[in-house]
């Protein structure tokens, strides 16, 4: 089964706008604040005078820094969470000031700001926000091992084995060139049957631009180690939340 | 989508004279694979290959500002995996054989990026990345480059400043350049980024991944690497700071003149052979015409004056 590519250009395939992903039950957690006066004038809201703005907050990982040690270190975590994924929050929350975006759910704005391949300028770091948080639920200490009911029944299904379906997650973890990321989803809607694929996209694209629901994703904006590809599928893999992921997917494409 | 790669044997080489001048359409290096319908793979010849260059100088050189460790995984992983892939890649087809350069330019395929593609330029890059830097580099350009430098950005101080914004605003993988534009219009094998653009300028550009300037027909003088692997171990996230520290601390202002002076040079050649070959088609077609004149001098009244 070919995998497949989500290139920054590819239209989208299905009149888009799955308005309700998997974080859409989150959106509360976010702790969205909404813009105390919306009657406001504009300059007033450019100049900042005091204006309680909707705006994302840095969410943690749901584990402490240190708790993926040996298998990915409390500084990678720190870096990658506490500077990478904070200045995406930052950036995000002073693009979308003032703007029809501050009041939007997250999804929306990447889905929005993906704009058909044309990308607009909130995208990259919306979508990073987003890949973040679910790239730290995809993962849990003692994790790894091998995933069952139905999620196992559905790969099974879909890729002949889980061996199959570790093997297409590597080869397009390693073959994604550049920055990027691989990913397991669901297709709500597939034409040859298969709800289960995986695809690999550049950058900050994820899956959510096709229509798709993300069910795992692997970080790989630059490997830098040979090994780190085994080391997640095999030590750190949460497939109790790709499990949870799955049934909230299910739910909504029924 | 991007064609797999074929290895073929490497019959009916095509013979390219440098692609540089006159690109070659990718239309013809697809007719050509069609073309050659030969016979089974023989014993592996020996075959052109690419060798991992060492940078101009120690792996320690550069340190503070780049660390040893930092070059050994880079030059001594990175770089010499590209050089290893494409080897793999083009023995036995007729890619082997052909310049770096030229593999180059032909693999970009307008954009649809061919197989060698990646590993070809960022082998180019890579060669080009280590030569922008020396011990003790940094400081400022002087002579013609810094003339054209302050015509061209206004002072030394803008160019830097426009140099690092290039840098600080490049979405995930991907390279800085400085670069001499010395073509017009669109070339034959992109779609020129800057068709607006003055001919015979300086100017930044950025490129995502492996792409690099020579595909637009341009002249590179300069790059920085922004693959997050060039600076993570030494500077983390502080991408500024790396960048920084390129400029005031190991940019080799020496070795960019040299490849100025080298591009003017190339682009005159380039100009003096585009004006003769309208010289000779201009000679062509009024020696036609003498002839004309000639057969007609029968007549009485000749038209020709």
């Amino acid at each position: 089964m070919a995998t497949a590519t989500v290139a920054a250009t590819a239209p989208l395939s299905n009149g888009f706008l799955l308005r309700r992903g998997p974080n859409e039950g989150a959106k509360s957690a976010r702790g969205l604040q909404w813009t105390k006066n919306h009657r406001q004038s504009p300059s007033s809201r450019r100049f900042g005078a005091a204006v309680i703005t909707a705006k994302f907050d840095l969410k943690p990982p749901p584990y402490p820094l240190n708790a993926l040690e040996p298998h990915m270190s409390a500084n990678t975590l720190s870096f990658h969470w506490g500077k990478h994924h904070r200045a995406y929050v930052d950036n995000l929350n002073k693009q979308i000031v003032g703007t029809e975006l501050e009041a939007k759910s997250l999804e929306d704005i990447v889905i929005q700001t993906y704009n058909n391949g044309d990308l607009l300028p909130p995208f990259n770091n919306a979508a990073q926000i987003w890949n973040h948080d679910f790239f730290w639920e995809s993962m849990k200490p003692g994790g790894g091992g091998k995933p069952s009911g139905e999620l196992l029944k559905l790969i099974e299904r879909d890729f002949g084995s889980f061996e199959k379906l570790c093997e297409e997650l590597r080869a397009a973890a390693a073959t994604q060139f550049g920055s990027g990321w691989a990913w397991l989803a669901f297709n709500p809607r597939p034409s040859d049957g298969k709800e289960l694929l995986v695809v690999k996209s550049p950058n900050a694209v994820n899956p959510l631009v096709l229509g798709y629901i993300p069910l795992l994703t692997i970080d790989v904006w630059e490997n830098r180690r040979p090994d780190y590809i085994s080391i997640f599928m095999e030590k750190l893999v949460s497939w109790d939340a790709v499990s949870a992921k799955l049934e909230v997917a299910k739910a909504q494409a029924a | 989508m991007a064609a797999a790669a074929t290895i073929s044997p490497p019959c009916a080489l095509l013979s390219y004279q440098g692609l540089r001048g006159a690109l070659v359409s990718t239309r013809t290096f697809q007719s050509a694979k069609n073309q050659r319908q030969c016979g089974r793979a023989v014993a592996a010849p020996i075959s052109a290959k690419f060798d991992l260059k060492p940078p101009p100088y120690p792996l320690d050189a550069l340190e503070p500002h780049m660390s040893r460790d930092t070059i050994s995984y880079h030059w001594g992983k990175h770089h010499r995996g590209y050089v290893e892939n494409l080897n793999m890649q083009i023995v036995g087809t007729d890619l082997d054989g052909m310049s770096l350069e030229d593999i180059i330019i032909l693999s970009y395929n307008k954009g649809d990026i061919l197989p060698s593609f990646n590993n070809a330029a960022q082998i180019w890059n890579h060669d080009f990345f280590w030569e922008s830097m020396v011990p003790n580099g940094g400081g400022k350009p002087s002579g013609d480059l810094l003339e054209l430098i302050e015509r061209d950005f206004g002072s030394f101080e803008k160019f830097s400043a426009k140099f690092r914004s290039a840098a600080s605003t490049q979405f995930g993988s991907g390279w800085v350049w400085l670069a001499y534009k010395a073509n017009r219009l669109n070339v034959g094998n992109a779609i020129n980024p800057r068709p607006s653009d003055e001919d015979k300028k300086l100017v930044v550009v950025k490129s995502p991944n492996a792409v690099n300037p020579l595909v637009w027909d341009y002249l590179p003088l300069l790059t920085i690497d922004l693959w997050e692997h060039a600076y993570d171990l030494d500077y983390q996230s502080r991408q500024a700071d790396y960048v920084s520290m390129f400029m005031e601390k190991l940019v080799s202002w020496e070795t960019v003149s040299a490849r100025l002076e080298m591009a003017k040079a190339q682009v005159a050649e380039r100009e003096r052979e585009e004006e003769k070959r309208k010289y000779e088609e201009d000679n062509e077609s009024s020696s036609n015409e003498a002839a004309e004149m000639y057969l007609d001098s029968g007549t009485e009244d000749s038209e020709a004056e």
